[in-house]
């Protein structure tokens, strides 16, 4: 699926990184500085890998679980009458309600991989409704750049590998800063909508 | 709160099991499938990190590293972020492996329970890979004007920065 504008987002990331690269060459050429850093960053990120593949592993488990025991399901089906609310158009048409919903709770579940796939379900049927629906399209897009993960598993699973007391003694403060961000995104979306004619 | 917190994994994991029992699954080999899943999630990780780690870590060897910190820590502290985490609010919204190559430098350096560790956590944990979830979702919909998804973005993003910061501060400052 590497459409268009993906491979545009991926190339500029090529040259920030190419940037990256000749920047620290040549500033350390001037200005001195270790240049074995690069193998030790290359030998740090395979043991950074190992060190979360445990964490990571036991959490992909319990997503697993979730969803073949039907608790996305459960979800989904309950977010159905918040997400009227937000997105009245495209709710009148019910495949993408369940595709929008279904993106929404695999977000809250931290079911990336299933998020995905459903979310652009829904960007495509929001889409086809031409321009009365352009609004929500950019709707779903800022609700899927917000973070809304209720269990922030990968970056406990580093915090674990580096030794936290507890790992995930930072959720509440995941949560309340998700919910300000989320709060923030969907309110510049308001005004934004209005101002954008 | 912080203790209440640490329970959430084994409650959870517990609670979940016994719901997946009176739903019939399989639980044994639900779990086995989901960590066989995320033995493909490092592996598709591993190979950025191995491009990414060399490249922050060489430029942080640089002066030109430091003299960026020294020019915008007076910025950051007036806000009341820790100037260590600019370059993790640079590299989130564009790219996920290399905002977490820096996050867990940081956790690696100050450590996992320090006011920096935390508040990298914090960010990384509640933020997205902003311009990239924009690209792929409006490519994918064959739609060009993104009209307002980035300034409203953006503007989470920053949202999330500085409240992760504060609410770091407030509970371990």
């Amino acid at each position: 699926m590497a459409t268009g504008s993906e491979r545009t987002a991926v190339k500029l990331f090529s040259y920030i990184l190419a940037f990256l690269f000749v920047f620290s060459t040549l500033a350390l050429a001037a200005g001195g500085g270790n240049p074995d850093a690069l193998f030790q960053g290359a030998e740090q990120a395979v043991s950074f890998c190992i060190g979360i593949t445990g964490g990571i592993c036991l959490w992909s488990a319990v997503m697993e679980l979730m969803e073949q025991s039907g608790v996305s399901r459960a979800l989904s089906a309950a977010l159905q009458k918040i997400l009227v609310r937000l997105f009245p158009i495209g709710c009148r048409h019910e495949h993408i309600l369940s595709a929008i919903s279904q993106n929404v709770s695999a977000n809250l579940l931290g079911l990336g991989n299933a998020a995905t796939p459903a979310g652009i379900r829904a960007a495509q049927g929001l889409a086809a409704l031409g321009e009365k629906a352009a609004d929500e399209l950019c709707m779903l897009v800022v609700l899927n750049t917000a973070s809304i993960q209720l269990i922030p598993s990968t970056i406990a699973a580093v915090r674990s590998s580096y030794g936290a007391a507890a790992a995930f003694d930072i959720t509440a403060a995941v949560w309340i800063s998700s919910a300000i961000s989320l709060a923030v995104g969907l309110g510049t979306a308001h005004i934004l909508k209005k101002l954008w004619r | 709160m912080s203790s209440l917190f640490s329970l959430t994994a084994p409650v959870l994991i517990s609670a979940l099991c016994l719901y997946a029992l009176t739903k019939k699954v399989d639980v044994y080999a639900a779990l086995c499938e989901g960590a066989r899943k995320g033995l493909g999630v490092i592996s598709d990780m591993l190979p950025a990190l191995i491009c990414l780690f060399p490249a922050l870590w060489l430029f942080r060897e640089t002066v030109l590293a430091s003299l960026l910190t020294g020019i915008l820590s007076p910025v950051f502290e007036s806000v009341g972020i820790p100037p260590e985490t600019g370059l993790i609010m640079l590299l989130r919204p564009l790219s996920g492996s290399a905002a977490l190559s820096e996050a867990s430098a940081l956790i690696a350096r100050y450590g996992a329970d320090s006011l920096i560790g935390r508040t990298a956590a914090v960010m990384i944990g509640s933020s997205e890979t902003s311009f990239y979830v924009i690209a792929v979702y409006f490519s994918a919909a064959g739609v060009k004007n993104s009209r307002w998804a980035v300034p409203a973005a953006l503007a989470a993003d920053m949202a999330c920065f500085l409240s992760g910061a504060w609410i770091c501060r407030i509970m371990w400052g």
